[in-house]
C-alpha cells in the first residue's frame, strides 16, 4: 500500500507511524520542514516539504498511483482542496479529508467525500462518556452520504441549472 | 440582482464599490475585523464581519436568494470552498472564484465553480502577447560560438510551406538537420515537404542567421518591434 498523508500534525505524524508499522509506503507532506520533528527518528518513510493543495508538489511527492490520501492539515479548506485534487486528479480511490467545522463536515460528505471531524467526535465521545444519547456515527470517518462519485455527482448538479 | 462578495482584500474592495456604484444590491463578508471596519467605514453597513466558507454565515447573508457569488480571497482553497457550498447548499445560480494557481482553473470548473477569474493567466496573457512568437529559439552554441544550434517553427505564414529543402535558398554554412513534426524526430531528406506546425532543427553560422529567419519564418516578423 502507499499512502500519502498531508499535513504532518500530531495527527499525521502519529498515523504516519502507525502506517509504516504496518507496512505501508508513507510519503507525509508538509509546508514546514520544522512539522517533521514529530516524526519518530527511524521513520523509514518520506517527508517531503510542499503544498499539499498544489498539483504539482502532490504530483512530485509521488499521489500518481497512492492507494490512500489523508488530508490533515489545520485548514478545514486547504484538506477540501487537497483531497478534492486527489480524487478528481490522481483518481486515488480512498481519500479522507480532516474537516474540523461540523456543517462542512456533512455537507462534504454529502457531495461524496469521506470526511473526518474533530469537533464532531470530541461532542459526540465526552457526551457519550457522561451517558447522554450521543451519535456514533460522527465518533468515525463519515463515508460518503451522498452520491459515490464526487465528480459525476458534482456536474450531475451543475448541468441542472 | 443580489450578490454576495467574499472575501475584503483589493480585488473584493473595488468589485464592492463598483457593483455598488452600477446598483447592485450586495453584501461583503470579510473575515477580518480590523479589515472588515475599515471598509464598513466606508461603504456601510453592508459588510459583514464573517467567514464565508461558513455554511451559517453564507446562510445568514442571504445565499438562499442570491443570484451570484463571488469568492475573491487570496486563497484558491477558501474560493473552492465557498463557490461549493453556494452552488450546492443554496443552490445559487452562479458563482465566481478567483483562482491564483492556473492549475487549478480545470478543476475547480470541473467542481461546479460557473466563473473563473484569474489574475496569473491574465498577466500571463499579456505578457505572452509581447513576446514574439515567429522567432528562433537558439538552443546551444557550438564551435566557441561561431555556430549556433537553432530551432525554427513553421507558422502559417512561414514562406518555407509547401516547400522542400532543395527549394529552399538557405545561406552557406547552415544546414536543416532534424524535423519534429507530431511529437516525433525525423531527419530531413530532399523530398521532406514542409508543414504548418513543424519544428526545424538547424545549425547556422552565426552571421547567416537574418537569412535563415528569412528562409524559414519570413520576413514581416523581423522582431517586437513588428507588432
Amino acid at each position: 500500500m502507499r499512502t500519502i498523508i498531508v499535513g504532518c500534525g500530531r495527527v499525521g505524524a502519529s498515523l504516519a507511524g502507525r502506517l509504516v508499522r504496518e507496512g505501508d509506503e508513507v510519503t507525509v507532506i508538509d509546508l514546514r520542514t520544522e512539522a517533521f520533528d514529530r516524526l519518530d527518528d527511524d521513520f523509514p518513510g518520506q517527508a517531503v516539504r510542499g503544498d499539499g493543495t498544489d498539483e504539482d508538489a502532490l504530483r512530485r511527492a509521488g499521489a500518481e498511483g497512492a492507494d490512500r490520501f489523508f488530508a490533515l492539515t489545520e485548514g478545514d479548506n486547504r484538506n477540501i482542496l487537497a483531497a478534492q485534487l486527489a480524487s478528481e486528479r490522481f483518481s486515488i480511490s480512498t481519500v479522507v479529508a480532516k474537516i474540523n467545522d461540523p456543517v462542512r463536515a456533512e455537507a462534504y460528505a454529502a457531495l461524496g467525500l469521506a470526511t473526518i471531524c474533530r469537533t464532531a467526535m470530541m461532542t459526540e465521545s465526552i457526551a457519550a462518556f457522561l451517558g447522554v444519547a450521543a451519535d456514533k456515527a460522527a465518533m468515525k470517518v463519515r463515508v460518503p452520504t451522498g452520491r459515490h462519485d464526487h465528480g459525476s455527482a458534482l456536474a450531475a448538479t451543475t448541468t441542472e441549472d | 440582482m443580489y450578490v454576495i462578495v467574499v472575501g475584503g482584500g483589493k480585488v473584493g474592495y473595488y468589485l464592492t464599490k463598483e457593483l455598488l456604484a452600477a446598483g447592485h444590491e450586495l453584501v461583503l463578508l470579510e473575515k477580518d475585523g480590523r479589515r472588515a471596519r475599515q471598509i464598513a467605514d466606508e461603504v456601510g453597513s453592508i459588510v459583514l464581519n464573517r467567514d464565508g466558507c461558513e455554511g451559517k454565515h453564507l446562510e445568514e447573508a442571504g445565499a438562499n436568494r442570491a443570484a451570484i457569488v463571488a469568492a475573491v480571497t487570496g486563497d484558491d482553497e477558501d474560493n473552492l470552498v465557498v463557490c461549493q457550498m453556494a452552488k450546492h447548499h443554496f443552490d445559487v445560480p452562479r458563482t465566481i472564484a478567483r483562482v491564483n494557481n492556473p492549475r487549478n482553473e480545470e478543476l475547480f470548473r470541473h467542481l461546479g465553480v460557473d466563473e473563473i477569474i484569474s489574475p496569473t493567466r491574465m498577466a500571463l496573457a499579456a505578457i505572452e502577447q509581447d513576446i514574439p512568437v515567429h522567432e528562433l529559439l537558439h538552443l546551444a552554441q557550438l564551435e566557441g560560438g561561431e555556430l549556433e544550434l537553432i530551432e525554427a517553427q513553421i507558422s502559417e505564414d512561414s514562406p518555407a510551406i509547401g516547400r522542400k529543402p532543395t527549394d529552399i535558398d538557405l545561406p552557406e554554412g547552415c544546414s536543416l538537420f532534424v524535423l519534429i513534426r507530431d511529437d516525433s524526430a525525423q531527419q530531413i531528406r530532399p523530398d521532406t515537404v514542409f508543414q504548418a506546425g513543424d519544428k526545424v532543427l538547424a545549425i547556422s553560422r552565426t552571421e547567416c542567421e537574418t537569412d535563415l529567419h528569412r528562409q524559414l519564418i519570413g520576413d514581416a516578423h523581423g522582431g517586437p518591434s513588428g507588432a
